[in-house]
């Protein structure tokens, strides 16, 4: 493969990223002016394209949709009934989007409670010797892979009342347990917090155990030889040092809970997920925007969805993420804030 | 190849290096992973089994073994234009994309990671922030903005809002692997006379293969399994990907479910055989990705 042309000169992990690009700074800077130009060109020449695609098709819709938000708009020709904050005194009055929220906030929470502590002992269990560990890595990675169409249409045919779970149930003489998994408000969101664990868990314990392999060994051979017996040392050194890695993991799970959109869209289609109780705000942004063609009302709950993701986002960063703000969300190394 | 992978992932794949032995009953150990695994791999496995069923027999025994085999659903599908027409459009989508974001990605990591300038800290925080927003809340205004170009029904609206949404991802993980090509590289180029941008095609590039293969991987899978983007952008069937054509063909015939099964299945054995061929990097570059 070409990728064994990786030099020991490019292997460095990022820590060790050497600040070169500071002491070289000094030299241009002390040139004459061209050259300084010329950097500048060289600058904008490279950095350019990529800046301009960013901007253009992640930055700017953003920017739009708070100014689409605040018309009444059916999304042709030019916005011009302007109703102020109207559409989003209708969507924060709406009982459905209440709803919705109220979902997203559950899935925030179980996705955390779930995946969390399952995560940290597959890993541990991984983090054993034993033989076809590299096997159960790759499998228990899969469903992360596939994508959430697949795992979606799968589930939903598993799923249906004449499915095979409920068949399954039936062989092995748990009648009682069968259900109308998909369709029955009472267990619906039970079902898709099963299926988000089922999905996203191996990005979770691959994370985990990343972290853990990076625990010095010294600590735990003290631990041993202090007597500490396994459960005592995975409780007072894999979890604390292990710190980091669930900070991180938490901020991406809560992120992408928030704007959960694919499996419910998938599973429970744009009607059936509001009766059955899984609709998130991004369905609700879906039925009621596009599909409706509300564009101002769309453009106002994607408003709504990113401020109260921004909102998290920055009061966990404040307090959760602040210990070990180094990391890839926060800035250049602190470099640029220091 | 584990020496090439190792780069990234930094601890995972870090070989020959193990905890010390603690004994702890080993055969629960092989019993809980297996009990793990058989539900990871449990459902994909109905898929694909699925498919091998007739319909009477899935209607007969819902959670029963083909039996017969049969391959009809299988062959079915791949003789339908319908399958490959999505293969297709997924293939020219996620090249294109990979395409382009690798190229526009190395460029400015390159910037940030080997230029000193003002601006450097905030263009670096510009591309960490958009990791913190996923497509959803971009995604009405993106339509409108697409359609407005004209790209609405058309591949190329696909390809470069997915190369901006891959950006963050592709700069996080290679302005390290630049940022690590030491300085005396880049003295001898230049007093073998290579200006930078010289010192950019010639050692860069070839220097950070590792890392552009990882993050293409990423780039690739993600447009791969898109759905959200496809499901505004596209209604004419002749252009959707394969997510797209799950979902329609398994409205479509709601009703043949073996069918559905064979082609859902179908649908993910790319993305799993290229998962298979490039585990580790797609691991290590995730792994990679989020400890920054």
């Amino acid at each position: 493969m070409t990728g064994t042309q990786a030099t020991p000169l490019a292997a460095r992990p990022v820590g060790s990223a050497p600040s070169g690009a500071g002491a070289r700074a000094s030299a241009p800077g002390r040139r004459p002016r061209r050259a300084d130009w010329r950097m500048r060109g060289e600058i904008a020449l490279l950095a350019g394209p990529a800046i301009v695609v960013f901007v253009f098709f992640v930055i700017l819709p953003v920017v739009m949709a708070a100014v689409y938000g605040f018309f009444r708009w059916k999304g042709f020709g030019f916005p011009d009934d302007f109703v102020g904050f109207g559409n989003y005194e209708l969507i924060l009055q709406d009982p459905t989007f209440r709803d919705a929220l109220w979902h997203n906030a559950i899935v925030v929470v179980f996705s955390l409670l779930l995946q969390g502590p399952l995560a940290i002992l597959f890993a541990l269990l991984m983090n054993q010797k034993m033989r076809g560990r590299s096997l159960i890595r790759v499998l228990i990675f899969v469903p992360y892979v596939i994508s959430e169409v697949v795992v979606g249409t799968g589930w939903a045919l598993m799923l249906q009342d004449t499915g095979a779970i409920n068949s399954l149930l039936a062989k092995i003489g748990l009648e009682a347990w069968q259900n109308s998994w998909i369709a029955d408000p009472s267990v619906a969101m039970g079902t898709l917090m099963f299926i988000l664990t089922w999905k996203y868990i191996g990005f979770a314990v691959i994370l985990m155990l990343a972290g853990m392999q990076s625990i010095p060994e010294e600590l735990y051979e003290a631990a041993a030889i202090d007597g500490a017996g396994f459960w005592k040392i995975q409780w007072s050194i894999t979890l604390p040092l292990l710190g980091p890695t669930i900070r991180i993991w938490a901020f991406l799970s809560i992120i992408g809970a928030l704007q959960l959109f694919d499996l419910v869209n998938i599973i429970w289609g744009q009607y059936v997920s509001a009766t059955a109780g899984t609709s998130t705000m991004a369905t609700y942004m879906y039925l009621n925007g596009h599909l409706a063609g509300n564009y101002g009302f769309g453009n106002a709950v994607a408003v709504v969805i990113f401020l109260i993701s921004l909102v998290v986002a920055l009061v966990y960063q404040r307090f959760v993420l602040r210990r070990d703000t180094d990391g890839a969300l926060t800035g250049d190394s602190g470099r640029s804030r220091r | 190849m584990s020496t090439a992978t190792s780069v990234l992932v930094q601890p995972l794949d870090r070989r020959g290096r193990r905890r010390p032995r603690r004994d702890w009953g080993n055969p629960w150990v092989y019993l809980i992973a297996v009990i793990l695994i058989s539900i990871c791999i449990g459902p994909v496995l109905y898929i694909i089994i699925g498919g091998f069923r007739t319909n009477s027999q899935i209607t007969a025994d819902p959670s029963g073994w083909p039996d017969p085999w049969e391959t009809g659903n299988y062959t079915d599908v791949l003789a339908s234009g319908e399958f490959w027409t999505a293969m297709l459009n997924s293939t020219v989508v996620g090249l294109g994309t990979t395409v382009g974001a690798v190229v526009l990605g190395i460029m400015a990591s390159y910037v940030i990671a080997r230029y000193d300038f003002r601006a450097k800290g905030a263009m670096y925080a510009l591309f960490a922030a958009g990791l913190m927003f996923p497509i959803t809340v971009a995604i009405t205004p993106l339509y409108l903005l697409i359609r407005n170009l004209g790209l609405v029904n058309n591949l190329g609206g696909l390809i470069l809002p997915q190369i901006a949404f891959a950006l963050p991802t592709t700069v996080i993980i290679l302005v390290p692997f630049l940022r690590a090509i030491p300085k005396e590289l880049e003295e001898a180029a230049s007093i073998d006379g290579a200006s930078r941008l010289g010192f950019f095609w010639r050692m860069v590039i070839p220097l950070s293969l590792p890392g552009v293969i990882t993050t293409g991987i990423l780039a690739f899978v993600g447009s791969w399994n898109g759905y959200m983007l496809p499901l505004f952008i596209l209604s004419d069937a002749d252009l959707f990907t394969l997510p797209l054509g799950v979902q329609n063909f398994s409205s479509q015939y709601s009703v043949d479910t073996a069918r559905v099964l064979a082609y859902t299945s179908l649908s993910m054995l790319p993305a799993l055989l290229f998962f298979s061929l490039f585990e580790r990097r797609i691991v290590g570059g995730l792994t990679g990705a989020v400890k920054g």
